[in-house]
């Protein structure tokens, strides 16, 4: 457990902020207690200081995760978030995109969302916007990119992507051995 | 065309209908007096039928003769008579309305049959034809109906006549006679009933039709007596086969069931089914093997099972066990509510309902269309897969906000969640788990039900009370074999033995005591803790809480479950505490869960209790039996004390095991050698001059000792250098950085450890103390400074204070604190072996020279106990001798 690098603090803000916007500040300014920041194997953990504390009595090698994992920085110093991040991000999100019912199934094998999948957007939403994907009963099912901006996905083809996938709840199941 | 109308077929409509409809007719005798003399006559096909019936009894009759001849006259007049008094009880009934003038007792019996009058042929109507025919009959005068009986039934005419009269006209005396020779108590039931009804008209068909049910009883009765000793005989003669040639006929499934069945019954009512020459154990050991072989478990699981349940439950648990449980998940109150679940989950096309009313969280899956373990709501983490048993545990240890608690063997995290879910994600949840590979489950689930108030660590469980303690509660869900959850795993069914179940309860044992540790008793709100496993046998649970009761300074309460049986306080041989019934079973035949066990402690005291340890030893070192020296060597000792004396005594063991005998004069020169040697270890190995005395007894492998003696570091951390590499330095470091960390903690556990010292260390001394000389035998291996041999100076002086009180005791501690290492199955039995050996011993060495036979006495005391391979050898040697 240590203190992220500025330089990684950075990269871990401005990544945030692609999804929630300004609302990072509501991640750190907590009424409920001190929350922070730490990295432990390459692992972005968000934790509250007092389980922090805790957590420290802990050899590095036998603490598996603390709170919650956010993300993992890649070798190349760039920070992918994981699925994990969506407790977070979701009730943050500034924009938002709802899939069809009938996509669903399909965006949690793993699969970017076609205009004909889409089931709503935010207005407004610009083009490569980091957004939350929500079910059509407003279930968080992951986030991912959009492809296209809110005018450009009402001209697009019913096959022409809208949304980049990039993480989606199936993954707790696809790849539960690489994300911890 | 047009449509069809189809008039005839719509049913008639209307409310008026109903309401016009007739009620329906009561006659008076009157209107069936006309009748008499046309129709009283029976119809060709009515009397074929009354014939046939007759024809049936007269059939009858003769097997219900051969049970009881006494009863049979009667029987059979009643047989006979059963008819006719149907018709003619009837008949005589009206008769004596008609007539007047009756004794007392017939006008008391009378009366009521006057004004109930039309009721009986109210009910008659409901009866078959032939009774009405019969109630017809009735009617008729006297003589003819009596007439028409006769013709009817020419052979039992005499009878006719003359029962039924006495039937009626005194029926009391007539019941009298009858019952009188019937058994006593139906005569009760009988009079009871006559009482009740006499003034019933019916009663006699009622009386006949009690007979009759009575007879059919018997018959029954004699039948299934007639199967049984049929069964029995079968047995009689399978018995002897199945030890002679068993194995030569191949036996189907079928067969075996059928044996099964045999036995058990032989075995429900022993003194009257057994074979005189044949014990109840021949019984048992056929009917074990069959269960083996019918259900597929290894013979000893199947022992301990049959050792647990009478008969009759063990055939249910063994049944039940075979089917899978209903399918259960959890809902996740931190992401959703019960109810919404499952209504998202209907909409899946998911068939379910509440688990039932003890758990608000649970749902039964009946049937699903999709799979339940990826449908987005779990991907959601809106709920969780897991057996309703799993739950137990949790509600049990009841979890309150703003604690800390600790998960000692969380994968896959289905407990954890659950806890944090209870907990509303305050306070903080450890979760800890030996297994790295399974770790990954617990994180995974755990983000997924969006806890964040949880720790996840991979520990070893056993040495956890050094990373922490304080906790408000602790959940322990030991590791176990798995008997319990039978149906998920069959395998277990098989792969099972004694040594499994013992490393098993050592391991649990272990687990248990480090979870007290952990424990703050000072918690406002806790200082509980919940031990579960998924396994039924008692070696794993109660024994083990028994054990903790009374290692450590916790109490038995209710678990809160107000379902569940209750744990054992006696099984086999072993008598529990008897507050261990505050612990809860479950079975999957009784409650339709996984096999499971769950217990509740409280910590009232953070000390560690010292003085009755060594008496525990004793028995636990006698207990722990079983298994060949290897594996043995593999398992887990049951506590590090007694590890390390385990450890202590196989290496002497292996010194010795191939040595020539030694004579007199060998053995004083070895004892003189050994403790020169000891000399120059200890020069050897310490540096420091100070404590050399003292540090003789300990000699012992590293890794274990870092284990035990993490509460006794703290005394010589300035002498850490002499500790070697390995986890110490890890601890210690951890040490170092946690006062900084979270120093309120610490303090706690400074405090602790202080008293956990005197435990561990003070045993291994003991046993030590006296033997002294003995030590050398053991090769110490190589210089291997230990913590321990600093501990020593404490402990020494406790245990000598103890050596003057009982050296006696000490040494029959000793022998069988020796003798565990040699597994002797049967501890009770070789004790005595051992015993006589040594005497026979001491007589040799009696013989010889004083002062040698001193030295070797001396010697042979130290040895006394010493496990199997040793008497063995001391055997061999005076055959030699005597050779």
């Amino acid at each position: 457990m240590k203190r992220l690098s500025d330089d990684r603090a950075k990269i871990l803000f401005e990544k945030l902020s692609k999804f929630v916007g300004p609302n990072v500040k509501q991640l750190i300014d907590r009424p409920d207690g001190t929350y922070c920041f730490r990295e432990h194997r390459d692992r972005v953990y968000y934790v509250s200081e007092k389980i922090l504390k805790m957590a420290e009595t802990f050899g590095p090698d036998r603490l598996i995760c603390v709170g919650t994992c956010f993300g993992k920085f890649s070798k190349t110093n760039k920070l992918k978030f994981h699925i994990t991040a969506l407790n977070y991000l979701a009730p943050y999100a500034q924009y938002k995109v709802w899939v069809k019912q009938s996509f669903e199934q399909q965006y949690l094998y793993g699969n970017h969302i076609p205009k004909s999948g889409l089931g709503r957007i935010t207005e407004n939403c610009p083009q490569y916007q980091g957004v939350v994907v929500y079910s059509m009963s407003d279930l968080p099912l992951g986030f991912g990119v959009t492809a296209r901006s809110t005018m450009d996905c009402k001209m697009a083809d019913p096959l022409a992507n809208v949304c980049f996938h990039q993480s989606d709840i199936g993954e707790y199941i696809r790849s539960e051995d690489t994300l911890f | 065309m047009g449509r069809k109308a189809e008039f005839s077929e719509k049913p008639k409509k209307g409310p008026g209908r109903k309401s016009k409809k007739q009620k329906a007719p009561t006659f008076t005798k009157s209107t069936f007096a006309p009748l008499d003399k046309d129709d009283g006559k029976l119809s060709h096909r009515q009397k074929q039928r009354q014939a046939k019936r007759l024809q049936k009894k007269v059939v009858k009759k003769p097997k219900d003769k051969q049970p009881k001849q006494v009863y049979n006259s009667e029987s059979e007049d009643e047989d006979v008579v059963e008819e006719e008094e149907v018709m003619s009880s009837e008949e005589e009934v009206v008769q004596n309305g008609k007539v007047k003038g009756f004794s007392d007792d017939n006008k008391a019996w009378l009366k009521p049959k006057q004004k109930k009058g039309a009721e009986p042929a109210a009910l008659e109507e409901e009866d078959s034809d032939e009774e009405e025919v019969e109630s017809e009959e009735g009617e008729e005068s006297e003589d003819e109906g009596k007439v028409k009986v006769g013709k009817l039934f020419e052979e039992e005419d005499s009878d006719d006549d003359e029962v039924p009269d006495d039937n009626f006209a005194d029926s009391d005396d007539a019941e009298g006679e009858e019952e009188s020779e019937d058994d006593d108590s139906e005569a009760e039931e009988e009079d009871s009933d006559d009482e009740d009804d006499s003034d019933d008209e019916k009663l006699p068909i009622e009386k006949a039709n009690k007979k009759l049910k009575k007879q059919e009883a018997e018959e029954a009765k004699l039948a299934e007596d007639e199967q049984q000793m049929s069964v029995l005989n079968q047995e009689i003669f399978k018995l002897p086969e199945d030890q002679e040639g068993e194995e030569e006929k191949p036996i189907t499934l079928p067969e075996i069931q059928q044996r099964i069945k045999d036995v058990t019954l032989v075995l429900s009512d022993f003194k009257r089914y057994r074979q005189e020459d044949r014990s109840r154990q021949e019984y048992l050991e056929i009917l074990k093997k069959d269960l083996c072989v019918y259900y597929s478990y290894n013979e000893f699981l199947m022992t301990k099972l049959m050792d647990m349940f009478p008969l009759t439950e063990l055939m249910e648990y063994l049944e039940s066990s075979e089917v899978a449980r209903p399918l259960t998940i959890r809902t996740n109150t931190l992401k959703t509510r019960r109810k919404e679940l499952a209504q998202a989950l209907i909409n899946r096309g998911v068939n379910l309902d509440p688990v039932g009313k003890w758990s608000k969280v649970g749902l039964v899956i009946y049937s699903s269309q999709v799979p339940l373990g990826a449908t987005p709501e779990y991907l959601a983490g809106h709920y969780m897969i897991q057996g309703a048993s799993s739950m137990l545990p949790v509600m049990a240890l009841a979890p309150q906000e703003n604690e800390r608690i600790l998960d000692m063997c969380s994968a896959p995290g289905g407990k954890s969640s659950h806890i944090a879910s209870i907990m509303k994600n305050t306070g903080v949840l450890f979760a800890n788990d030996a297994n790295r590979d399974r770790i990954k489950a617990v994180t995974a689930n755990l983000h997924r039900l969006g806890i964040n108030n949880c720790i996840v660590s991979c520990e070893d469980g056993c040495k956890f009370r050094e990373v922490m303690t304080g906790f408000d509660r602790v959940l322990l869900d030991a590791p176990c074999t798995g008997t319990g959850v039978v149906a998920k795993d069959p395998s277990v069914k098989q792969s099972k033995s004694d040594v499994d179940v013992q490393r098993c309860y050592n391991l649990q044992r272990k687990l248990l005591l480090t979870a007290i540790d952990c424990l703050d008793a000072k918690s406002s709100t806790g200082g509980y803790l919940v031990y579960s496993t998924c396994s039924v046998l008692p070696e794993e649970n109660e024994w083990v809480i028994d054990y903790a009761l009374k290692k450590r300074n916790v109490k038995l309460v209710p678990t809160g479950l107000d379902f569940g049986t209750e744990g054992f306080t006696k099984y086999r041989q072993f008598r529990f505490h008897p507050s261990l019934n505050l612990t809860r079973r479950y079975y999957p035949h009784t409650h339709n869960m996984d096999g499971f066990y769950v217990a509740k402690l409280k910590k009232f005291s953070n000390t560690i209790p010292v003085d009755n340890d060594d008496d525990l030893d004793e028995v636990e070192n006698v207990e722990t039996t079983v298994g060949s020296e290897e594996k043995v060597e593999e398992e887990v000792p049951e506590t590090e004390e007694e590890a390390e004396k385990s450890r202590k005594e196989r290496k002497k063991l292996g010194k010795r095991a191939g040595k020539p005998n030694l004579s007199e004069a060998e053995i004083e020169a070895k004892k003189k050698k050994l403790v020169d040697d000891e000399r120059k270890y200890v020069a050897k190995v310490f540096e420091k001059p100070v404590k050399v005395v003292k540090k003789k007894p300990v000699e012992e492998k590293q890794p274990e000792k870092v284990s035990e003696n993490g509460n006794t570091k703290k005394p010589f951390e300035g002498k850490k250098n002499k500790k070697t590499k390995t986890n110490v330095s890890e601890t210690e470091e951890k040490k170092s950085v946690e006062p900084q960390t979270n120093g309120n903690a610490k303090k706690f556990e400074g405090k602790k450890n202080k008293n956990k010292k005197s435990l561990p260390t003070q045993k291994p001394e003991e046993t030590k103390a006296p033997v002294v000389p003995q030590k050398p035998v053991v090769k110490p291996s190589p210089p291997k400074p230990v913590e321990k041999k600093v501990v020593t100076p404490q402990s020494n002086k406790n245990v000598k204070k103890f050596e003057g009180k009982n050296n006696k005791n000490q040494q029959q501690k000793n022998q069988n604190n020796q003798k565990s290492p040699a597994k002797t199955q049967t501890p009770d039995k070789k004790k005595p072996e051992a015993k006589q050996v040594l005497e026979k011993k001491k007589v040799e060495v009696e013989k010889l020279p004083e002062k040698v036979s001193q030295k070797i006495k001396a010697k042979m005391d130290v040895k006394k106990g010493k496990g199997k391979k040793q008497i063995g050898q001391l055997k061999q040697n005076k055959k030699k001798v005597k050779g």
